[in-house]
């Protein structure tokens, strides 16, 4: 569903971001990304979710040939995606239920269709009461709950989350993982980068860990490593 | 509602001093266009006011029958150029005289015979009245055979036609100018609305927004301000004429069409002002 081949990903200030990488992830799996910073996580979640383009290499989503994907294709290929930043990404003037709403709206949802799609994934991701606060008015768990309420929304076949925990404390981040868990668990695929290698170790998800650009390790692949080896 | 009129509405709401300032911004630049306009508009009246006197006269030999001249006037009425042709006779002609001429009522007093001519007076519809058509009908008049000389002021004919070229001239060059610098300071103003609203827009494409979803919002907003900027425009150039008109000139204002003219204009440059913006604005994310 995700498919990566000798993909290389060179920006134009800057030099090679990714080498020769390839993988490939199936339906309803989930996937940890892991790496040093500037090792090119976030840049191989921006080549899926055709924010950058590869160099060369090909990258295949959900049917869509990237290389081959015209400027206005993208769209119809992020309404199958859901991407959830460090961030959050909310609209700060727009209550936890509108930016949800949002998301429905760009897709041209059929409006009398949207509140109840709205208030079962708020209810999915457990802000069903907060529905009515605005950013601000929410902790930072919380703001993250309603972003990948809004990444759902949509059912997205795969869920995108470039270090979802990264702003978070740690119940937060059990919170929000144990929701990504529960997330992959009904079907859809998780691809989530981060450097939380306690995370890492507490679930028997497949890694990939890049290294300056480069594909170290995939526990699809690759031998089980030994803890001492890893970083 | 509407989800576009919902989000450009927003956009009011949601940033409602950077929204008033736009509005401000675009109602003054067009306000400069519009007292520019306003003085075009005033002085291609005081022209037309002048063209008014322009005249062909054809003064006719003596003993012409009545009604070959009664005939001869229609003719001339009919003209595609001729908006009027009357009729003087020589009584009319030396009454005329005597009311006009005060110096020399007694010397007009004393004739024994009318020495003055009878003549058909013709005025031109307003918009042959150039040296040009002017010419061309003189011509024409003096092809009647009882027609003993035809005048008009050549040289007065000509200088009106200058003038209005140059007024013309200026009047697009200086109200291209203006226009223009109206069009880029109320470009400024929006692409700063939607430089505003970038990582608002970023979300929406993050999230499968079309480019045209993204855009619509920003072409209505912009419109709405064009005409919001552009009526209050109109106004300040009512007040800035009902000023001039009480304290310095007697002025003329805008006809209906003309002010509509203006916020027209003003939704013009909101509506491609944003379409600009925001296109470029996209072409770069
Ligand atoms: N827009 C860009 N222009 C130039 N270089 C870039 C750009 N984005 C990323 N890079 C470079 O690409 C490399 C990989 O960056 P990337 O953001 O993918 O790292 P990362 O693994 O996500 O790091 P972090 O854990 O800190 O988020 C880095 O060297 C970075 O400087
Ligand atoms: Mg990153």
């Amino acid at each position: 569903m995700i498919k990566f081949t000798n993909v290389f990903k060179a920006f134009p200030k800057g030099g090679l971001a990714l080498k020769d990488v390839s993988f490939h992830i199936a339906k309803g799996e989930f996937v940890f990304l892991t790496g040093h910073s500037g090792a090119g996580k976030s840049t191989v979640l921006k080549l899926i979710y055709a924010e950058e383009p590869a160099t060369s290499g090909e990258v295949r989503v959900s049917g869509f040939n990237l290389a081959e994907a015209r400027r206005k294709d993208i769209p119809r290929l992020r309404r199958r995606l859901g991407i959830v930043f460090q961030d959050f990404r909310l609209l700060e003037d727009r209550t936890a239920e509108e930016n949800v709403a949002f998301a429905l709206e760009v897709t041209g949802a059929r409006r009398a269709s949207i509140p109840a799609r709205v208030m079962r994934v708020l209810t999915q991701v457990g802000l069903a009461a907060k529905a009515q606060a605005y950013p601000r008015e929410l902790s930072g768990g919380e703001q993250q709950r309603v972003a990948i309420a809004r990444a759902l929304v949509n059912e997205p076949t795969v869920l995108l989350a470039d270090e979802p925990t990264g702003n978070l404390d740690e119940r937060a981040t059990r919170g929000v993982f144990q929701l990504l868990r529960d997330i992959n668990a009904s079907g859809t695929a998780v691809v989530m980068a981060t450097h939380d290698l306690d995370l890492v170790r507490q679930a028997p998800y497949r890694v990939i860990e890049l290294q300056e650009g480069a594909l170290m390790y995939d526990s699809a692949v690759d031998e089980p490593r030994d803890e001492a080896a890893s970083p | 509602m509407n989800l576009v009129i919902r989000e450009a509405l927003l956009a009011f709401r949601r940033a409602p001093l950077l929204s008033a300032l736009s509005v401000t911004t675009i109602a003054f630049s067009l306000f400069v266009v519009g007292l520019f306009g306003l003085v075009a508009v005033n002085l291609q009246q005081a022209l037309r006011d002048v063209a008014e006197r322009v005249e062909i006269v054809a003064y006719l030999l003596p003993g012409a029958p009545i009604e070959t001249i009664t005939l001869a006037q229609k003719d001339i009425e009919a003209f595609p150029e001729v908006q009027a042709a009357s009729y003087v006779s020589e009584d009319q002609a030396l009454q005329r005289a005597r009311t006009e001429l005060v110096e020399f009522r007694d010397v007009l007093q004393e004739l024994e015979r009318n020495p003055l001519p009878a003549s058909i007076e013709v005025k031109l519809k307003p918009r042959f009245r150039d040296v040009d058509h002017v010419n061309d009908v003189a011509e024409r008049l003096r092809g009647f055979g009882f027609v003993d000389d035809v005048r008009f002021g050549r040289d007065w004919v000509e200088k009106l036609d200058r003038l209005r070229q140059i007024a013309a001239a200026v009047g697009l060059v200086v109200g291209a100018a203006f226009a223009a610098v109206a069009i880029i300071i109320i470009g400024t103003t929006i692409r700063m609305a939607v430089l505003q609203r970038s990582r608002e827009i970023a979300i929406m494409r993050l999230v499968g927004a079309t480019d045209g979803f993204v855009r619509r919002p920003f072409l209505l907003q912009g419109a709405l301000k064009g005409m919001l900027g552009g009526l209050a425009a109109v106004a300040l150039s009512y007040g800035a004429y009902a000023l001039i008109n009480r304290w310095l000139i007697h002025a003329a204002f805008f006809s209906r069409d003309q002010a509509v003219a203006i916020v027209g204009f003003g939704m013009l440059i909101g509506f491609f002002g944003s379409a600009a913006s925001v296109g470029r604005h996209l072409r770069k994310v």
